[in-house]
């Protein structure tokens, strides 16, 4: 007879001394693991609640003298911002300590844009008493004591008219301006190097493109999006929409699309080799979008609005992912992503600069591999388990203002009962004779050459 | 069923398959494992014309392919340990090997696991094993109850409870067990100590316990079906099976059914969500008086009082096989490899592949050497089958029984103190809701696809309901409830009464009307009827005015 029965030796399965590593075992037979589903939709549904829990985004409000009209990014530095006010003050703030390192004086009206050379080390400012003025900025991080001082312009250009937005390219030494035109400035030159005009409509907004080094886009007030080209004498083409456009940032890694915030509350995507349509239309703030700005990954944008409120899209999600509100912000007119994609700042009218998280549960500072883990196992069970109504209902769940809930609902009813009564104007009329434009064309009136 | 033996040993019974295919040995086993590990078919992508969705599901679909094949090779190659064997030579069988001989055979510590205790006094044992294989609960008759590290033959705890004891069986772990006395079903600590009296429970003949969902299920004189939630202490449900009294129970461990088998012959299967049986079959003439559910939710084997022992597809509810024996079955178990254990009077055979295909002789057989048979269980992840009968309680070693490589995550017959305490919390945390137990687990997290004429029914009645309710309402809202004033209610009704119309009540100018009709009738009919002048008076009286 040949026997053979299990028998296990402790040592195999135990381990020694403490300071040796205790052993696993794993066996991925499915009749081991029975209810694999089951569990995996409970822990799904723990993790969503979860993720609510801990959904504490808000980190720090800092605080000027008057409301604040716009935000700039340091490329060089991950911990700081540069913001202005209405009162011509800028702050470039510690992000960490929450503090100012430097009070930029100067500017006697309000500054409306700031923008980093790509050194890090200098930046620009245009303000609506037609003047830009270039500071240098101190890149050795403060420690010690009270270091809150003012500091004096290297150099100021003096414009004709008022500015209304500056961009700062990523490599030379040249910045442009929105005003009553384009204006393209170099460092060393005290009036303007190129000029661009298209109609005599103020230019409200401008931005470089960050791959093609003389490609940029601007808004203005006549409800158009403009193309330029730095190379030619006149403007490339422009796209004119039914509302204008206050804000405009290019997607960081897909170089050749953009994004506008338009005064009709929503965003829309464009590709720039094609304006005939927008590649996406992105909806859900009730009142005027001011700004909105790209994370570094591109994979998402964060928007700031009229209706005192910032959201964070996916950049190709019609609707918001997450949305930021306090009882102490007030309309909101200038909005930022961190250089490390972690953090969201707002700029608002109520003073303040506010500091936020961009994934509202994620814990910050250094994480175990552990649980670095569990987070990332959690993510992936929400992303597998979210259509299922009650884990969709849980992830979905915001608390909103009244004012926001209730406008929202009403545009909801607004746009449901318009689109009832096309639907039924389609069924009782002769087939084609009306032609329903779809929601990306919707918007533009005319593109332009 | 975990049959992936590298090659079929011969001499275990004339229904073993020949191999057709001429591939190498280990491909073919490699493939079989990597078939076995498949968790379902792969997504079709062709029929998928939403290009984002489509290569997001290719990703997913990549890296799930990935994982099974990797989780396949750790399978095939990285096991530990090897399943238990049993091999007869020559013309031996192995049905003719007696225990002293297969425990004289193997190694020391394998035979220190085959033992009888001797307890001739406490009545007939019943006998239970902890999940992870490495406590007995047994609980005797006349209230000998005792909880021991059987395989290191230490004793944890013991009690006596001067009362009659039915069944034993553990909760989510060792460290809490509940036994079916006479009245009532008592939970205990692992010192002994008694923790809860669940007097809702009254009369059990057969405890049971749901691991996933920590739920204790009990049956017994009054036929009705409890289950109670050990870990909030609330009653889930309480079903009135209306079958009369009930002694055999076990679950379903694929989808947490609880199967029990009845008097008159019937096998019904329940979920704490429906007031009647999810299955009731018609199994054996006369009483069940044993069953047993093969781990993968696959088998179901019935014993009745007929003496018959039926195989039946659980997944079809299809009868597979029959088998007779000599007696009517007490007992039956089925391993988590496959082995199916049957046992009556003071015998205990053992049939390996008898659930697949209908086999002609039992694997082993085993003699009581004291006392009648009164239940069994093979013990997870060993090689031992435990035997509670009238004299105590014995060990058998049956070779190739156990799953020799556990999974440390589901089961750690080694487990610390602090691996334990943190499994429990795990445990806790991934609890299954009672009302997710369906018969198929497998449409759990599964979007059901229904034609859109359905759908589109389905929608026009809700609209039609929500008019007719929307109607409703509007039609209460119109009635305005006055207590008093102008438009009270009974002026209301008044006025509503005064304006109806009746065919007896003429108006007034109607009726004027008609006595005017009726007067010039009778003035005419009168002046038909007068007198002739020239009528003698005496002949007046005759004419009728």
């Amino acid at each position: 007879m040949k026997v053979k029965v299990i028998s296990r030796s402790e040592e195999d399965y135990t381990r020694e001394r403490s300071s040796d590593l205790r052993k696993v075992q794993r066996n991925y037979d499915p009749q081991l693991h029975q209810f694999e589903k089951a569990h995996e939709y409970t822990r799904a549904l723990n993790a969503a609640k979860l993720d609510r829990i801990f959904a504490k985004p808000f980190l720090a409000a800092l605080p000027h003298d008057d409301g604040v009209t716009c935000l700039a990014r340091n490329p060089k530095l991950v911990n700081s911002i540069v913001s202005g006010s209405a009162d011509g003050d800028i702050r470039i703030w510690d992000v960490p300590q929450q503090r100012t390192l430097r009070r930029l004086v100067g500017h006697t009206a309000a500054v409306k844009g700031i923008s980093f050379a790509p050194d890090g080390e200098t930046c620009v400012s245009a303000s609506t008493d037609a003047t830009v003025k270039l500071w240098k900025v101190p890149y050795a991080p403060f420690e010690a004591g009270e270091v809150q001082e003012d500091a004096e312009p290297v150099f100021e250009f003096q414009g004709k008219n008022a500015f209304r937005g500056i961009d700062h390219h990523w490599d030379r030494t040249i910045f442009a301006t929105a005003g009553a035109a384009v204006d393209i400035w170099d460092h060393t030159r005290s009036e303007p190097v190129q000029s661009f005009t298209w109609g005599s409509d103020t230019i409200t907004s401008i931005r470089f493109n960050p791959a093609e080094p003389d490609v940029f886009a601007s808004t203005a007030v006549d409800r158009s999006i403009a193309l330029y080209d730095m190379r030619r004498s006149t403007p490339l083409r422009k796209v004119v929409m039914q509302t204008r456009c206050n804000a405009l940032a290019w997607n960081p890694m897909e170089p050749f699309n953009f994004t506008a915030a338009n005064e009709d509350c929503c965003l829309y995507t464009y590709d720039m080799r094609k304006l005939t349509s927008a590649l996406c239309v992105h909806k859900d703030f009730v009142s005027a979008v001011m700004d909105v700005d790209y994370s570094p990954t591109g994979r998402e944008f964060v928007a700031g609005s009229y209706d005192r409120s910032i959201r964070i899209f996916a950049a190709s999600g019609g609707h918001s992912r997450e949305v930021y509100t306090t009882k102490r912000m007030q309309r909101v007119f200038a909005v930022r992503f961190s250089g490390d994609a972690s953090y969201v700042f707002s700029g608002s009218d109520d003073m303040n600069v506010r500091c936020w998280k961009a994934k509202a549960s994620e814990q910050l500072g250094v994480r175990l591999p552990r649980e670095k883990h569990k987070q990332a196992y959690n993510d992936a069970l929400l992303e597998r388990y979210k259509h299922m109504p009650e884990v969709k209902r849980i992830v979905r769940h915001r608390h909103l203002p009244a004012a926001i809930f209730k406008a929202a609902r009403t545009r909801r009813t607004v746009t449901e009962s318009d689109k009832r009564k096309l639907q039924r104007r389609i069924e009782h009329s002769a087939p084609g004779s009306i032609v329903v434009k779809p929601e990306r064309k919707k918007k533009i009136i005319a593109q332009v050459e | 069923m975990a049959e992936d033996e590298p090659a079929r040993l011969g001499g275990e019974g004339k229904a073993s398959r020949k191999r057709k295919k001429k591939r190498a040995p280990e491909a073919d086993d490699a493939a079989e494992t990597a078939k076995r590990l498949k968790r379902g078919p792969a997504v079709d992508l062709k029929s998928i014309t939403d290009k984002k969705l489509k290569g997001k599901l290719r990703r997913v679909e990549g890296v799930i392919q990935a994982s099974q094949k990797k989780a396949a090779k750790i399978n095939e190659w990285l096991l530990p340990a090897s399943a238990g064997t049993l091999e007869a030579e020559g013309v031996e069988r192995t049905w003719n090997f007696k225990q002293e001989s297969v425990v004289a055979a193997v190694d020391s510590t394998a035979a220190a696991k085959a033992f009888d205790l001797s307890l001739p006094e406490l009545g007939p044992y019943s006998l239970t094993f902890s999940r992870n294989g490495r406590f007995m609960l047994m609980g005797g008759g006349k209230g000998h109850l005792a909880l021991m590290d059987w395989q290191r033959s230490h004793l944890v705890c013991e009690v006596q409870v001067r009362e009659t004891v039915r069944d034993v069986t553990f909760l989510h772990n060792e460290t809490f067990w509940a036994a079916a006395q006479r009245k009532y079903v008592y939970i205990y600590d692992k010192r002994g100590l008694e923790v809860h009296c669940l007097r809702d429970h009254t009369d059990v003949h057969a405890l049971d316990f749901l691991p996933h969902h920590f739920l204790l299920t009990s049956i017994g004189e009054h036929g009705v079906l409890r289950y109670q939630d050990t870990s909030t202490g609330h009653i889930i449900a309480q079903h009135k099976t209306r079958l009369g009294s009930c002694g055999v129970m076990r679950h379903n461990p694929h989808n947490a059914a609880v199967v029990l088998g009845h008097a008159l012959g019937c096998v019904t299967m329940w979920t704490p969500n429906l007031t009647t049986p999810a299955v009731k079959m018609l199994c054996h003439k006369g009483p069940v008086t044993a069953l047993a559910v093969d781990p993968g939710g696959n088998y179901l084997a019935t014993a009745g009082a007929d003496s018959h022992i039926k195989v039946w597809d659980l997944r079809k509810l299809q009868p597979l096989h029959s088998y007779f024996s000599y007696a009517p079955v007490t007992r039956m178990d089925i391993s988590q490899r496959g082995l199916l254990a049957v046992g009556y009077g003071r015998k205990v055979q053992v049939w390996q592949d008898a659930l697949r295909t209908k086999v002609q002789s039992p694997y082993m057989t085993h003699q009581l050497p004291a006392g009648v048979l009164h239940s069994f269980q093979f013990c997870p992840y060993e090689d031992v089958l435990g035997i509670g009968h009238s004299a105590g309680v014995s060990t058998m070693l049956v070779p190739g029984a156990g799953e020799p490589n556990f999974d440390s995550f589901v089961a750690n017959p080694f487990q610390t103190v602090r691996q334990r305490q943190q499994q429990e919390v795990v445990a806790l945390l991934d609890k299954l809701q009672p009302d997710t137990i369906v018969l198929d687990p497998d449409s759990v997290g599964r979007v059901r696809k229904e034609p859109a004429a359905v759908v589109q029914q389905r929608r026009a009645e809700e609209q039609a309901a929500n008019a007719a309710r929307l109607a409703a309402s509007r039609r209460k809202a119109e009635d305005k409830e006055k207590m008093k004033g102008k438009n009270r209610p009974s002026r209301r009704h008044r006025k509503k009464q005064s304006n109806i119309i009746e065919d007896r009540k003429p108006t007034i100018k109607e009726k004027q009307k008609e006595e005017a009709a009726r007067r010039k009738e009778a003035a005419e009919k009168k002046a038909e009827n007068a007198i002739p002048e020239d009528a003698p008076r005496a002949v007046r009286r005759f004419y009728k005015q």
